[in-house]
């Protein structure tokens, strides 16, 4: 049980920073409000609400990419994941508990996404709600590796978009479908698949990414 | 290859299409090339981080560059099909153009990815992820696309084996064979010019020690 230990500590010491410090959540939630504006003023009168749906997802996606980009801001600068890697621990348990905490990040965002999108567009559905929590599974397990990876590289915050997002085009389909179509199993389904075969993958090649 | 291309021209009928059904026996047996080349690129991946050699990060790398290079293909090809066949240049319900646009831009991110971090086993080990990341995508863009699509792309396969005349499926498959074999050259030829290089790099350092 000390491997769930060490993800609660890692997940609860990325929650404290963000308390303490406020860095990523606030202009998270800022920026899923002001793209839903901008995108009221995008959709001339008279477009559908299915339109308004497709934005809502490219809204969710891009506020996950600005949480993501600043995920492993503090371990880069501060050089703290050096000493994580050598912490005697399983690997993985820094993606699992960085996932976490950005899965936390998404969930408030969401929080205060669907509502303003409901009080704006159109009230917001059950199977619309349940295609959110299974993409921001994926959008967190997916993203955390690659946020990791960009971190890494010369390129850093510019690379992270560019690998995350050919990636995201099954969860954006999925979700997508979810909210629009007349039965949304099919679409949850893929997106429950997605998470669970990209959750394996991440959890077991993290390791590589941050050892040599 | 040279058989192959008489084949095309020579010995297949035409069907219903004339002609431009004639792209047919470049645009799949490309495609299936272009997944090929993928998918040993993943293994080299797989290789790689599984049993630590050395080579493979080199080998995986040159078979996804080829890959790129075929999909590339593939997507010039589909798209000249798409506009005999449908008369637009891209045909968003057509699951396959799709799926290789998709392909092309995560083999792409490959790209920007192994170019943007400094050689070595951190940057292996980085590709060989993102790598298989690229061989689990492959399939699940399948299923979502399929999903998300109206399905009007003729369907030369079905389950009743292939939905072709002997003389075309023979034809095809001389052609599959043959883009195999080109791959499979270009992919050896690229190997040897990589490695040449490695070599030479490191001969000149040695001599300027």
């Amino acid at each position: 049980m000390t491997y769930f230990a060490d993800v609660g500590a890692l997940a609860r010491k990325d929650l404290l920073l963000e308390l303490r410090a406020r860095d990523t959540l606030p202009a998270m939630l800022l920026f899923v409000v002001s793209t839903l504006v901008v995108f009221h003023f995008v959709l001339p009168a008279g477009s559908s609400d299915l339109a308004a749906t497709g934005l809502l997802w490219v809204a969710l996606l891009f506020t996950a990419l600005l949480g993501l980009s600043r995920s492993f801001a503090a371990e880069r600068e501060q050089g703290v994941i050096d000493g994580l890697v050598l912490a005697p621990s399983d690997r993985s348990a820094i993606w699992l508990g960085k996932a976490l905490s950005i899965l936390a990040f998404l969930a408030l965002a969401e929080l205060i996404a669907l509502p303003a999108y409901g009080l704006f567009f159109k009230p917001v559905g059950a199977a619309l709600v349940a295609g959110v929590v299974l993409a921001d599974v994926g959008i967190a397990a997916v993203g955390t590796l690659l946020a990791a990876m960009a971190t890494a590289s010369r390129a850093r915050e510019l690379l992270l978009p560019l690998l995350f997002l050919p990636l995201a085009i099954p969860i954006v389909i999925g979700g997508v479908g979810a909210s629009v179509a007349g039965d949304p199993g099919r679409y949850l389904g893929l997106l429950g698949l997605y998470d669970a075969l990209f959750a394996i993958i991440c959890w077991a090649s993290f390791e590589y990414v941050v050892t040599e | 290859m040279a058989a192959a291309i008489a084949l095309i021209f020579f010995y297949a009928p035409l069907d219903q299409d004339g002609l431009n059904q004639k792209i047919f026996y470049f645009h799949v047996p490309i495609a299936l090339t272009a997944y090929a080349s993928f998918g040993w690129g993943g293994w080299k991946a797989l290789r790689h981080l599984w049993k630590r050699d050395e080579n493979a990060d080199l080998e995986s790398y040159v078979a996804i560059h080829l890959g790129v290079i075929f999909g590339l293909l593939t997507l010039v090809t589909g798209s000249i099909w798409a506009k005999y066949r449908w008369g637009h240049w891209w045909v968003w319900s057509e699951d396959q153009l799709v799926l290789f646009l998709v392909l092309f831009l995560f083999y792409c991110a490959y790209f920007m990815l192994r170019y943007s971090l400094p050689p070595g086993p951190q940057r292996a080990n980085m590709s060989a992820v993102y790598a298989l990341f690229g061989v689990v995508l492959i399939p699940v863009s399948i299923l979502a696309i399929r999903l998300s699509e109206r399905f009007i792309h003729p369907v030369a396969f079905d389950r009743g084996g292939p939905n072709m005349a002997g003389s075309q499926f023979l034809t095809f498959c001389v052609c599959v064979v043959a883009w195999f074999a080109v791959a499979a050259t270009l992919y050896q030829l690229e190997l040897a010019g990589k490695r040449l290089d490695i070599r030479l790099r490191e001969l000149r350092e040695a001599l300027q020690e």
